[in-house]
């Protein structure tokens, strides 16, 4: 298979880089771990930071919505589920009896106590060990997920029907939790958010290593979902969206399929939630309802919704865009996303991803070769080609 | 004995606001079940026909008011009616023709497409008529309630609104049953191809049905009025509603429509008496959304999803 070519080694490392789609995986991984922190301000790494914690979200969605075929209109609950685990747990380590020593009860969150509420709630109780947190940030979501996914996809119920009831569920969360303000913080939701475990969170360096741990987390997911989708388990699902009876007819349990691919969303949103909580350093329902769901499934389509990588653009790109126009032309931006939605759907249902990329690749690779230096004969060996061409026999 | 009386007095009006809620959720949801059931199309842009309709009612308020003549500020409801249905039906016939008809095969598509559409329409409103909320003056006729007992008030403006809601849903029901219009439509929504060889005009056939629901929903704001202020954003308020509605009867049933929008709104308008508006909310949706789980179907099934 492999016939050693003329070029030389970075020429051949090169090519090794351009198989597959390895190539972009790295470039994404520069702009993230290099680009931005070595060109932005600690505020605004900040703010792309918190962008790459909805890129999670949309991360999800690929995988349920762009392969599995599975629309959720709900996703903002399992964000929320995750950062409200998250906010307890940093919100009681702030509240402890000395800083709240003004409060006519000392040691239990500010709100409860503007609410007339004297003791935590039971449920608060085990949000006080970190330990119990790191578990229940991804259980608690991911049990809800299995709920609604059992109870749904056992009776059939699919597509559209299950975006709305996703929705619904989207819109009761939110309510419940503006309703019940004493319990949960209400429409402004859990703030003043301090330290981790003594260690403080508002700090510059604080935000600098939550942006890595932010990164490296999402790198993670991205592998992991790569390798998914890779798999067996990849093909069944897009089998699936695309024919599902017959994949049910092959003798697959489809129900279990898609409930899996859904349990896996949420939880992949409830770590982009927890990293939300920690970088932002508070956790409000204006995440959890019906609107910043589907501004996430745009996130999803903007990015392309077949593509993972695609997605984290996808989140980078509509999320810095709403703040860009809603700080300067706020009358503008809903007119923009608006036809965002629009456009994505009837001329670019692919996305980002759905561009040619494979041409610009070739393109740049046959550029770059030809700066390369080379050496034996001449440069036609280095001629531009999708698969190894490999004229000349090298050596031996 | 007086407490008793008291309390059943609370129960019917609290009852009767309930049921202009449930007027307006009737409404929207006709129009939606019409859309969403017969055509299977997503639009989630419904709730913003309703705020066309509520706006149109606003303008020729302010117009009867500003030319003055005692007629038109005592009948321009009703004409208001019949305009917001024509608006609304326009608008929604250009929806059709430039956004819709290309996404037939792809109803998830259409949900977000339509979302979007939504959220320009609600910002359209926000720049055109301020982010303020607004209100229809009522002509006086609407204005006063009667007292069937000393203690029961029933306005007078729910009553007209249930009259309109009675007359506007047999008229649905006649026409999707009994007209021609009607037998193309559910020829239409059974077999497409089949419908089209048999000479109807499909595209003809989801061009209308589509404005109608739309004018349906223009009604609804029109009716909306009546009961509360318009701002950019009342109709959005009612889509995840109005959906549950249409979805909780049973997609393809009017009846079930009628059953499931009464049921909601009820259970509602009681629920709040005895606890907080937010907390009835959430539990008629939760509430719904269980029985969903178990009988997803619907109420009224008309035949099993596949």
């Amino acid at each position: 298979m492999s016939k050693n070519e003329t070029a030389s080694l970075p020429a051949r490392a090169l090519k090794e880089l351009m198989q597959g789609d390895r190539v972009y995986l790295l470039l994404l991984a520069v702009l993230i771990l290099i680009v931005f922190p070595a060109t932005l301000s600690v505020f605004r790494l900040a703010l792309v930071g918190k962008y790459l914690t909805y890129s999670f979200v949309a991360l999800g969605l690929v995988l349920c919505w762009g392969y599995g075929g599975i629309l959720s209109l709900g996703q903002g609950v399992f964000f929320g589920l995750g950062g409200y685990c998250m906010a307890m747990f940093l919100k009681l380590e702030a509240s402890d009896p000395k800083s709240t020593s003004i409060q006519s009860t000392p040691g239990i969150p500010d709100f409860m106590d503007w609410n007339q509420l004297t003791e935590l709630p039971a449920y608060w109780i085990p949000f006080k060990s970190l330990a119990f947190t790191l578990i229940a940030i991804p259980l608690v979501p991911g049990l809800l997920a299995l709920i609604i996914g059992l109870a749904m996809f056992k009776r059939r119920v699919g597509g559209v029907y299950f975006a709305i009831i996703t929705q619904a569920v989207a819109a009761i969360l939110s309510i419940l939790i503006i309703g019940q303000q004493g319990y949960t913080g209400g429409v402004n939701g859990i703030t003043d958010l301090k330290t981790l475990l003594g260690w403080d969170i508002r700090e510059d360096s604080a935000k600098l290593v939550l942006y890595y741990v932010n990164a490296g987390l999402l790198f993670g997911v991205v592998l992991i979902g790569r390798h998914l989708l890779a798999s067996k388990l990849g093909r069944l699902l897009m089998a699936m969206r695309d024919r599902e009876d017959r994949v049910r007819f092959s003798g697959y349990d489809v129900a279990q399929l898609k409930t899996f691919v859904f349990v896996a969303a949420a939880m992949i949103s409830s770590i982009g939630g927890a990293m939300f909580t920690l970088q932002v350093g508070f956790m409000s329902p204006s995440f959890v309802g019906i609107e910043p769901s589907i501004e996430m499934v745009i996130a999803a389509a903007v990015g392309g919704r077949g593509s993972l990588l695609g997605a984290v653009y996808g989140a980078l790109i509509v999320n810095f865009g709403k703040t860009f126009f809603s700080e300067r032309f706020p009358e503008l931006w809903l007119f923009l996303i608006g036809s965002l939605f629009i456009a994505v759907v009837m001329v670019f249902p692919n996305g980002l991803a759905g561009l040619d990329w494979a041409a610009l690749k070739r393109r740049t690779l046959s550029v770059v070769q030809k700066l390369l230096p080379k050496r034996g004969h001449e440069s036609s060996a280095s001629e531009p080609a999708p698969t190894p061409a490999a004229p000349n026999g090298g050596r031996s | 004995m007086d407490s008793v009386s008291d309390l059943g007095a609370i129960f019917v009006m609290q009852g009767f606001n309930g049921l202009s809620n449930f007027c307006v959720l009737l409404l929207m949801a006709l129009g939606l079940a019409i859309i969403f059931g017969q055509m299977g199309v997503i639009n989630m842009a419904h709730g913003e026909f309703l705020t066309i309709g509520a706006y149109t009612t606003f303008l020729l308020s302010e117009l009867a008011h500003s030319v003055g003549a005692s007629w038109l500020i005592e009948s321009y409801f009703v004409i208001a009616i019949v305009i917001a249905f024509f608006v609304a039906a326009a608008v929604g016939f250009l929806v059709e023709y430039l956004l819709i008809r290309h996404l037939y095969a792809r109803p998830l598509d259409t949900l977000l497409a339509t979302w979007g559409l939504s959220l320009i329409l609600q910002q359209a409103f926000r720049s055109t008529f301020g982010a303020r909320e607004v209100s229809a003056t009522l002509p006086e006729w609407l204005m006063g309630s009667v007292q069937p007992t000393p203690t029961i008030d029933i306005p007078i403006n729910g009553l007209v609104v249930m009259g309109l809601t009675a007359v506007l849903t047999s008229a649905v029901f006649f026409a999707l049953l009994r007209s021609r219009w009607g037998v193309r439509v559910r020829a239409t929504t059974q077999n497409r191809v089949m419908s089209s060889a048999t000479g109807i005009n499909t595209r003809r056939v989801d061009r209308i049905t589509f404005s109608l629901g739309c004018g349906l929903a223009g009604i609804a704001g029109a009716a909306f009025t009546t009961i509360g202020s318009t701002g950019p954003t009342a109709g959005s308020l009612y889509i995840v509603d109005t959906f549950l509605t249409v979805v909780f009867g049973g997609a393809q049933s009017l009846v079930g429509a009628i059953a499931s929008a009464f049921s909601i709104a009820q259970t509602q308008a009681t629920m709040e008496f005895f606890m907080s508006g937010s907390t009835a909310k959430v539990l008629t949706l939760l509430a719904v959304i269980t029985i969903l789980m178990l009988r997803p179907q619907g109420l009224f099934a008309t035949r099993v999803r596949g």
